[in-house]
């Protein structure tokens, strides 16, 4: 009984949109383009979220870093009782962590690399045989490379494989495979190629721009021998479950290593990749909140399109109102009317703005301009929109309606 | 059933305009029989519509009492008030109050929305009302497409389709001619003499006032006299 009330009743707020349908249209534009904004911000949020994700994961969700100095906020590390990294402690690891599988030393130095005229300053990392396994790294196979081996560890050779920009900047269009690079006047020979990972999220452009070398033609050749601090220690666990326990392991051998008393806190710092990912990741949430609420401004901007439209709806029809209350509608039955064309307003701008929104995020790609910006709408995000949407109807119409419901319906009918 | 379908007693309403206090009626005592028709004459700003207002449940007095059908109105809540408006009261006005670009069967079935009446229903008995009131074939016109008597003849069947058992009539035939007024007239003395429905309505014409079983004059907010047809015998003042 009263169900059908109610719907005969919305029938009556719909035929009223329909009549005004340039004030309707116009009213539900302001809606459209919040809800629309909204969705399509919040996907570039998502999809430079997934990009930094899928990059992160491309590096291996095993990996530690051993790196020396206590952990700080912002990356800084302290100088307080930092010890020095020592490349003794990477065969410790191996021998006395069940959960590591892989372990190698970390020397980086950035030189000027030079082949026939060209020269190319570029980061060489001087790492163990291992290192392709624990970086997930693979060969490109478009060159008949290979890796470096242990013997050629063992004994200092003067080989290198080389990032995919690097062989991109020194050797446009030929094959380096063979040939020889010189850094500082020490010829290396290239004897392979990685295959291009992509830009990464973080500082420091791309992971491709770099040289792979023997770590000990590196310390000998480049950096002047001795025992010279290590940058890092990479490792990777023996799977992705045994992650946790391999940093465990990690973080007591270090402590022993270090004579750290129990309490003292580290001076180094192992970290997961899983975990940098994660934190990376999150930054990019700080951007999706940031468009996502900039976009919600122009949501609530047509809320108050809706309030106002509805307020002079309320004020033009004064003389109906009068007459409902006369022959017996109930201030609920006048509430109601009105809300739900404020309703009707906003949910069906909200739900042609979500198709704004996705098309907008499916075809920005288009234009040049954005080309390279990815985009998801998640199906969170359409919800969260379409429900702000609907709660601004019922929030900035309920006013009006509310204004409607308890007008005195002697007024109402000597209104003019 | 009580003979007596209104009984007023005492009623006073005063309306506060800044500092000044307007006393638009000083203290109605009167009775309505069941099924009588009374005409209500005086000044203008003698407190008819005041009255009226009062006796349609539009409007609450500011002292005195109000039963109407033995039910004490005053203490009723505006929920109760809406829905005795709806089912009880039918409204007439000099100005008509139908609602614009909408047809006339659709005016006509407004007050059955409000009752939930059932939407085939609503439609066949606001096709009878409007065949009732001379309008068969004017049902799907535009109120603004109909003459003023037209035009008050559907808020005639508006006020009649929820079978109210008073029809309150402020000055309905205000804004016709005197052939027009004729016709409505008619009507209202159908209604009254064939469905026994209690009629009350204001005028300033003795034309009019002529229709009714009995006419009261209102003057300053007080019953001033009352005039009763010789073939109708005693009337309901105390
Ligand atoms: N809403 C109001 N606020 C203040 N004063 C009012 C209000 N309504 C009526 N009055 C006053 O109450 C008195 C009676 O008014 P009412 O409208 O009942 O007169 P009436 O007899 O219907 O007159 P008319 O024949 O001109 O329609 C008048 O003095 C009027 O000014
Ligand atoms: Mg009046």
């Amino acid at each position: 009984m009263k169900l059908k009330r109610t719907i005969r009743i919305f029938k009556l707020s719909f035929r009223a949109l329909t009549r005004n349908k340039m004030r309707t249209a116009l009213t539900m534009l302001g809606i459209i383009i919040g809800v629309g904004a909204v969705i399509a911000m919040v996907s570039i949020g998502a999809g430079a979220r997934q990009g930094v994700e899928a990059k992160f994961n491309a590096m291996g969700t095993n990996n530690l870093t051993v790196s020396s100095g206590s952990r700080m906020t912002g990356g800084a590390q302290s100088g307080t009782g930092t010890i020095p990294l020592k490349l003794e402690v990477v065969q410790l690891i191996l021998d006395r962590c069940p959960s590591v599988a892989f372990a190698s030393p970390v020397y980086q130095t950035r030189n000027q690399v030079i082949f026939e005229n060209k020269n190319w300053n570029t980061l060489i990392q001087g790492v163990n045989e291992d290192f392709d396994i624990i970086g997930n790294w693979t060969l490109d196979s478009t060159y008949a490379g290979r890796f470096f081996e242990q013997a050629e560890v063992d004994s200092g050779a003067t080989v290198c494989v080389l990032g995919a920009d690097t062989v991109t900047n020194l050797f446009p269009g030929s094959d380096p495979i063979g040939q020889i690079i010189r850094v500082r006047d020490v010829p290396f020979t290239v004897i392979g190629v990685l295959k291009a990972k992509g830009q990464s999220g973080g500082p420091g452009g791309s992971r491709d721009d770099m040289i792979l070398a023997p770590y000990t033609a590196v310390l000998e050749r480049l950096l002047g021998g001795g025992t010279l601090t290590l940058n890092s220690i990479q490792i990777s666990a023996v799977d992705e479950e045994s992650t946790d326990s391999a940093m465990n392991e990690v973080t007591e051998l270090m402590r022993e290593y270090n004579k750290l008393e129990p309490g003292a806190s580290d001076n180094f710092t192992v970290r997961n990749m899983a975990d940098i990912a994660e934190s990376a990741a999150d930054s990019t949430n700080i951007l999706t909140v940031l468009l996502g609420s900039i976009a919600s401004i122009s949501l609530l901007v047509g809320g108050i399109g809706i309030m106002n439209i509805m307020l002079v709806s309320v004020s033009e029809r004064i003389r109906e109102i009068g007459i409902r209350m006369a022959i017996g509608a109930q201030k609920i039955d006048i509430l109601v009317q009105f809300l739900f064309e404020a309703v009707v307003l906003s949910v069906v701008g909200g739900i042609l703005g979500i198709l704004l929104g996705f098309g907008t995020s499916k075809l920005l790609h288009y234009i040049p301009m954005f080309a390279t910006i990815t985009t998801i709408v998640s199906t969170g995000s359409v919800l969260l929109a379409f429900g702000f949407s609907a709660f601004v109807g019922i929030f900035f119409g309920y006013y009006p309606a509310s204004k409607a419901a308890h007008m005195d319906p002697i007024e109402a009918l000597r209104y003019e | 059933m009580n003979p007596v379908l209104i009984r007023l007693d005492n009623i006073v309403r005063t309306y506060h305009i800044g500092e000044v206090d307007v006393r638009a009626l000083r203290g109605i005592t009167y009775n309505v029989l069941r099924g009588d028709f009374v005409a209500i004459m005086g000044p203008s700003g003698s407190g008819k519509s005041t009255l009226m207002n009062i006796l349609g449940c539009l409007d609450r007095p500011t002292s005195g009492t109000y039963f109407l059908d033995d039910q004490a109105v005053s203490g009723l809540s505006d929920k109760s008030l809406a829905t005795l408006r709806n089912t009880r009261i039918g409204f007439v006005f000099q100005s008509f109050n139908l609602l614009k670009r909408t047809s006339a069967r659709e005016n006509v079935e407004l007050p059955m929305l409000y009752a939930d009446v059932s939407g085939k229903q609503s439609r066949e008995r606001a096709l009878k009302a409007l065949k009732l009131v001379g309008l068969e074939g004017r049902e799907t016109h535009n109120t603004n497409q109909l003459s003023g008597g037209e035009q008050q003849r559907v808020a005639i069947a508006r006020s009649l389709v929820n079978n109210p058992s008073l029809i309150m009539a402020d000055e309905p035939t205000g804004n016709l001619d005197s052939k027009m007024s004729e016709d409505v007239m008619k009507i209202f003395l159908d209604m009254n003499r064939e469905k026994k429905i209690t009629i009350i309505l204001v005028t300033h014409e003795p034309d009019i006032a002529a229709y009714a079983n009995r006419v009261i004059h209102v003057k300053d907010g007080l019953i001033n006299r009352e005039d009763v047809k010789l073939d109708i015998g005693q009337g309901g003042t105390r």
